[in-house]
């Protein structure tokens, strides 16, 4: 694990909304192949964290490393990276014009300029992954909340990224669906690609993290291996936090 | 409730329809009556037809209907395109074209229509050598173009800010973004409000023939001119013109329905 290389690194990471400080002095590293699994209290900057690591929030200061390329104002390499960065919404954010094929095919067409044929045979093969293939020609509303997130994760994978945010990815969903979305995020983790998770789902936790990060008030409190981190940890206020959500 | 289902009837509601029309004919009957007006309403179709030796032609009213019709659809066409110009600089990075694009919004929308059109006739016409027709498309597009203007970002802005963010996170930029996510959306928000614009501008186009570019009201005035006619021409276009953007509003409802039901 160790000689692996960094993906992603935060050093002294901040970021302000106008006085209100999100993230205070975050220093974070992500290796290459790197399960990370990021939890906390609501409003304690975990979003705001994997935002910045795509740039969908810019920071205020310090320095934001992915695959070696500096994130700054210079934002002529911001594409390239976000091609190499997929991001899964706590809200799915899919295409509701589009169908579900289209929606896969629409990245791979118009970014990465693949063929018709080449980009429709991407998207049914990660329809295939995340088990709905028989949906491909319906549009977004007609699915289940756990179908779309599934759609979101394979319209993700198309741009076949390295790295691979999810923003509380079941959040938003029926109890009964979380499931589903959870075995393909499973999968996802053996097949090897570096993930970075926020979520307060800690059966998932446990089961693909490498590393868990417990973050309060924009600060990362506790980084631990899980088996540390869920009966031994350091913080106070990480494990006050842990009885919290585990005794339910 | 025994009252109410018979007034809202259908048979009932012709006739009160039947009797409002026939009030309003008999007011401007009577009304013309007291002036002494000499109705003439039988030289009114050799300004609409004439048979020639024999062939069929079309005469002033109608040629002013298609001189109206191709001004209102050039200048629909270019106020659409300034109209999304204004939009995208207005929801830009960019503080010099918000700036610009707000400036000339609250200019063109506060000032008559007709100073507009001697604005762009006397002064820019002089300056960039423009005709009466190109500096009457000017000013047609350009009105016409500002309200256009608010409306698309009014539809853009409708969209949910989260389709933005799916949008750059596979790597789109922002014109992409803006092509296949952004304006497919927001064309479904933008469509009924622009038909109002249409028929706005059908009617707005009268305003030309202050400066006697060939379209139907001119057409109209210079029959009057000639034959005093005033109430039957004038009735006689205002006709014209409302069968017409009846027929254009039919004709859009139609496809506002379509884009209703597919989603």
């Amino acid at each position: 694990m160790n000689q692996k290389e960094a993906v992603i690194e935060l050093q002294g990471l901040n970021k302000f909304y106008d006085k209100f400080q999100a993230l205070k002095d975050v220093d974070l590293t992500v290796k290459s192949g790197e399960r990370m699994v990021i939890c906390g209290p609501s409003g304690s900057g975990k979003s705001t964290l994997i935002r910045c690591v795509n740039r969908l929030e810019e920071h205020s200061s310090g320095r934001l490393t992915v695959n070696g390329y500096e994130l700054n104002e210079d934002t002529k390499n911001i594409r390239e990276i976000r091609q190499n960065v997929g991001m899964v919404f706590q809200q799915f954010n899919l295409f509701p014009h589009l169908t579900v094929l289209e929606n896969l095919t629409i990245g791979p067409k118009r970014v990465r300029k693949l063929s018709n044929a080449e980009a429709e045979k991407l998207a049914r093969n990660y329809l295939e992954r995340v088990h709905i293939p028989e949906q491909a020609d319906k549009y977004p509303s007609q699915l289940s909340g756990g179908q779309q997130q599934r759609v979101a994760i394979a319209r993700s994978l198309c741009m076949e990224p390295e790295i691979l945010l999810f923003d509380e990815p079941t959040s938003a969903l029926d109890p009964e669906m979380i499931n589903e979305v959870l075995d393909v995020m499973v999968e996802l983790a053996e097949s090897g690609i570096t993930m970075v998770c926020v979520t307060h789902e800690m059966g998932f936790a446990r089961k693909v993290a490498d590393t868990m990060v417990f973050m309060e008030d924009g600060e990362i409190v506790e980084t631990a291996p899980p088996e540390k981190f869920f009966t031994n940890p350091d913080s106070d206020r990480c494990r006050a936090f842990l009885d919290q959500i585990l005794d339910h | 409730m025994q009252i109410k289902r018979i007034t809202t009837s259908l048979p009932a509601s012709i006739l009160q329809y039947l009797i409002i029309v026939g009030l309003i004919i008999y007011a401007a009957y009577s009304g013309s009556q007291t002036m002494g007006y000499n109705w003439q309403w039988s030289r009114v179709p050799q300004y609409i037809y004439e048979i020639e030796d024999g062939v069929f032609v079309w005469k002033e009213i109608p040629r002013g209907m298609v001189g109206t019709i191709i001004l209102s659809a050039i200048s629909f066409i270019i106020a659409i395109g300034i109209g999304l110009a204004l939009a995208l600089l207005r929801l830009s990075d960019l503080i010099v074209g918000r700036a610009l694009s707000i400036t000339l919004l609250e200019i063109i929308r506060n000032i008559p229509i007709i100073v507009l059109l001697y604005v762009c006739y006397y002064i820019f016409g002089r300056v960039f050598d423009l005709d009466r027709y190109a500096a009457s498309v000017l000013c047609l597009s350009l009105y016409s173009g500002v309200q256009i203007s608010e409306i698309i970002r009014a539809g853009i802005n409708a969209v949910p800010k989260g389709q933005w963010e799916a949008s750059s996170s596979i790597g789109m930029s922002k014109a992409q973004a803006y092509r296949y996510i952004i304006i497919p959306q927001s064309i479904r928000l933008i469509i009924p409000p622009m038909t109002g614009e249409a028929v706005q501008m059908i009617r707005n186009s009268a305003i030309v023939s202050v400066i006697a570019v060939l379209e139907l009201t001119t057409a109209g005035r210079n029959i009057i001119s000639d034959t005093y006619m005033s109430f039957e021409i004038w009735f006689t276009v205002a006709a014209v013109y409302l069968v017409f953007t009846l027929i254009l509003s039919i004709f859009v409802s139609g496809v506002e329905r379509r884009f209703a039901t597919q989603t």
